[in-house]
């Protein structure tokens, strides 16, 4: 019996001014860390990838059987317009098996349901995709974003990389996941990243408040229902970024809050910042170890546990910025980095497209 | 002995450094774990970033690491020598009970966490540059030096010394250390202080060719536990 040397593995690649590269890279980035997944899961987020229908909502769905598609798709095309359906392209890969049905579908809200909802687009989407992970049986929406799709399956990420076809998609940013559960099951759905709309979530670790956040965030319409502890993480980033309108910087303030020790050694105006996000959003502090890197539109966000209970790497390259849970993950795909360094816990590392801090200064 | 890592995983890579009587050159190393663990004699180079886990149970063989090394090095190392010419990530010593780690840049987190010490069994670590948070966490014996060159900000994060209850910490800094744990007593370092660490200090500066002028510039502040008995009444009387 060898040693399992055990531990999640997450990368993200980025460059920040927008230009797309393949999938391969990332894959090859996830393999170096293969010793932190067993086999359980492996995925990735690409950003950039769907150009040609850049305006639609990309849902990417896996069914357990030809019934749960049809109903599935009876929902669909009531509520959207379906501007392209087909299998998502695959290879056969002896090390991936029992797969699931895996569709994708271009849509656009149906106009008239949409007004009749008075909810605006994005909320529409968010309850749709809720409602078929939680009504339809054997259904499950894991991806929905616009521009950005997840891939993800059980085994190692290579393979499933692989078994996706990966490297034939170009984007401007990939994540990456290797799984290595350790208290919920391995299965397709149960895979990192972890997204709903454009927001996707890698993450190594465990939430230990898991249960107090679930409760927290469910008041608000989201269902847990993935039997994992990420799936949370995900439905608070979305909460607190898209509905309630916090910055990824206050977010990260939220998720890995400083401890009340070390907010009082800090200067007052910052002092009472951190309060008030500590007293309002109280229940959204994860607790427990962890590493993510969170995937958006134009942008990746990494952030560590406030204990530091799990390893990140960041790395720079001209306008390329990579995260891994080692370096090794980096130095393998750019070996010549211009600046290397290990964040602090609860220093959440924020990288945006340069054409968006463009958008912004000039907003 | 040369081997290039590149498409080696870490048992065939560790298999050939254990079966090799001679000293080992590793190139293109990326990320292979527990290079050297439980080695007692010969020299391993290594060029690149190797794993975690790198001089795990080391037992008095040397590694020099050219590059940047990842989390958990020298864990519960015995004897030996581990020199990094970069960086050391989280856990650096962890439990490590004898020999001596060299790091040239900064380590992360919880260095030398539950390092401990036995009659001549006294472990060492010296860092260039800073460390991040829970420095010496739980620290049962041995000495751990922090230089924090290239910085005027102080070279240590948060929660340093947290059940700290053995050994002896050193960090340089012209700033004295704030928000140190109750049992943790706080001191200018003595000459006579600085003599006993000097060995270690000249040995560094000979290693990475850092001037003696240089490192004896600052202040050197010196963290020990306050009692010899700090659980006394943690539980129960004992």
């Amino acid at each position: 019996m060898f040693r399992n040397p055990s531990g999640c593995a997450i990368s993200g690649i980025i460059s920040t001014s927008g230009r797309r590269f393949s999938g391969k890279i990332i894959v090859d980035s996830i393999a170096a860390m293969r010793e932190r997944s067993n086999g359980l899961g492996g995925g990735f987020a690409g950003y950039g990838i769907y150009p040609e229908y850049k305006d639609y909502y990309a849902l990417h769905i896996f069914y357990n059987d030809k019934l749960s598609k049809k109903e599935c798709e009876n929902f669909l095309e009531e509520h959207f317009d379906i501007i392209n359906l087909s299998k998502i392209p695959t290879r056969k890969v002896k090390e991936i098996t029992d797969e699931p049905l895996i569709w994708r579908y271009f849509v656009t809200p149906l106009p008239t349901k949409l007004a009749d909802s008075q909810l605006d687009e994005r909320e529409f989407v968010v309850k749709c995709v809720l409602r078929i992970n939680t009504a339809i049986d054997g259904a499950y929406v894991f991806s929905s974003g616009k521009n950005m799709g997840v891939f993800k399956a059980v085994g190692y990420p290579e393979d499933v990389g692989r078994f996706y076809r990966l490297d034939e998609y170009e984007g401007y940013c990939f994540t990456a996941h290797g799984r290595y559960p350790t208290n919920t099951p391995g299965w397709w759905g149960g895979a990192h990243p972890f997204a709903l709309l454009d927001y996707s979530v890698v993450h190594n670790g465990e939430i230990s408040s898991y249960d107090a956040n679930r409760r927290a965030i469910e008041m608000y319409g989201y269902k847990c229902t993935l039997l994992t502890d990420t799936e949370v993480i995900t439905y608070i980033i979305d909460y607190l970024h898209r509905v309630r309108g916090l910055t990824l910087d206050e977010i990260c303030h939220v998720l890995a809050a400083p401890f009340w020790s070390t907010i009082e050694g800090k200067p007052q105006e910052e002092r009472d910042e951190l309060e008030f996000l500590r007293y309002t959003f109280g229940s959204y502090l994860l607790n427990g170890p962890f590493s993510i890197i969170v995937g958006f539109e134009g942008g990746l966000m990494a952030l560590n546990d406030r204990l530091k209970l799990r390893s990140m790497v960041v790395g720079q390259k001209d306008d390329m910025f990579y995260v891994a849970s080692e370096e090794a993950a980096i130095r393998v795909v750019q070996s010549d980095l211009d600046r290397v360094w290990a964040p602090k816990g609860g220093e959440g590392v924020i990288i945006t497209l340069k054409e968006q801090e463009n958008l912004a200064k000039a907003g | 002995m040369n081997l290039c890592a590149l498409n080696l995983g870490y048992r065939e890579l560790n298999e050939l450094v254990h079966g090799s009587e001679e000293d080992v050159v590793i190139d293109q190393c990326f990320g292979q774990r527990f290079i050297g663990s439980g080695a007692s004699s010969k020299t391993i180079i290594i060029n690149g970033t190797p794993g975690n886990a790198l001089g795990a149970y080391l037992d008095g063989a040397s590694i020099i690491v050219n590059g940047n090394a990842q989390d958990a090095v020298g864990d519960t190392m015995n004897d030996g020598k581990i020199i990094i010419y970069g960086n050391a990530g989280d856990t650096l010593g962890y439990g490590m009970r004898g020999g001596k780690i060299f790091v040239r840049g900064n380590s992360g987190y919880r260095t030398g966490i539950h390092m401990k010490e036995y009659r001549d069994k006294k472990p060492v670590i010296v860092v260039g540059g800073s460390t991040g948070s829970f420095l010496g966490e739980y620290l049962a014996g041995g000495l751990i030096i922090v230089l924090g060159l290239g910085t005027e900000e102080f070279p240590t994060g948060y929660f340093t010394g947290t059940g700290m209850h053995g050994g002896e910490i050193f960090i340089r800094s012209n700033i004295v250390p704030r928000g140190l744990p109750k049992q943790v007593t706080l001191s200018q370092a003595s000459p006579s202080d600085i003599k006993r660490i000097e060995e270690n200090l000249v040995e560094f500066s000979d290693l990475f060719g850092v001037s003696m002028d240089e490192i004896l510039g600052k202040t050197f502040h010196r963290l020990m536990p306050n009692a010899t008995n700090p659980y006394k009444q943690l539980y129960t009387e004992n």
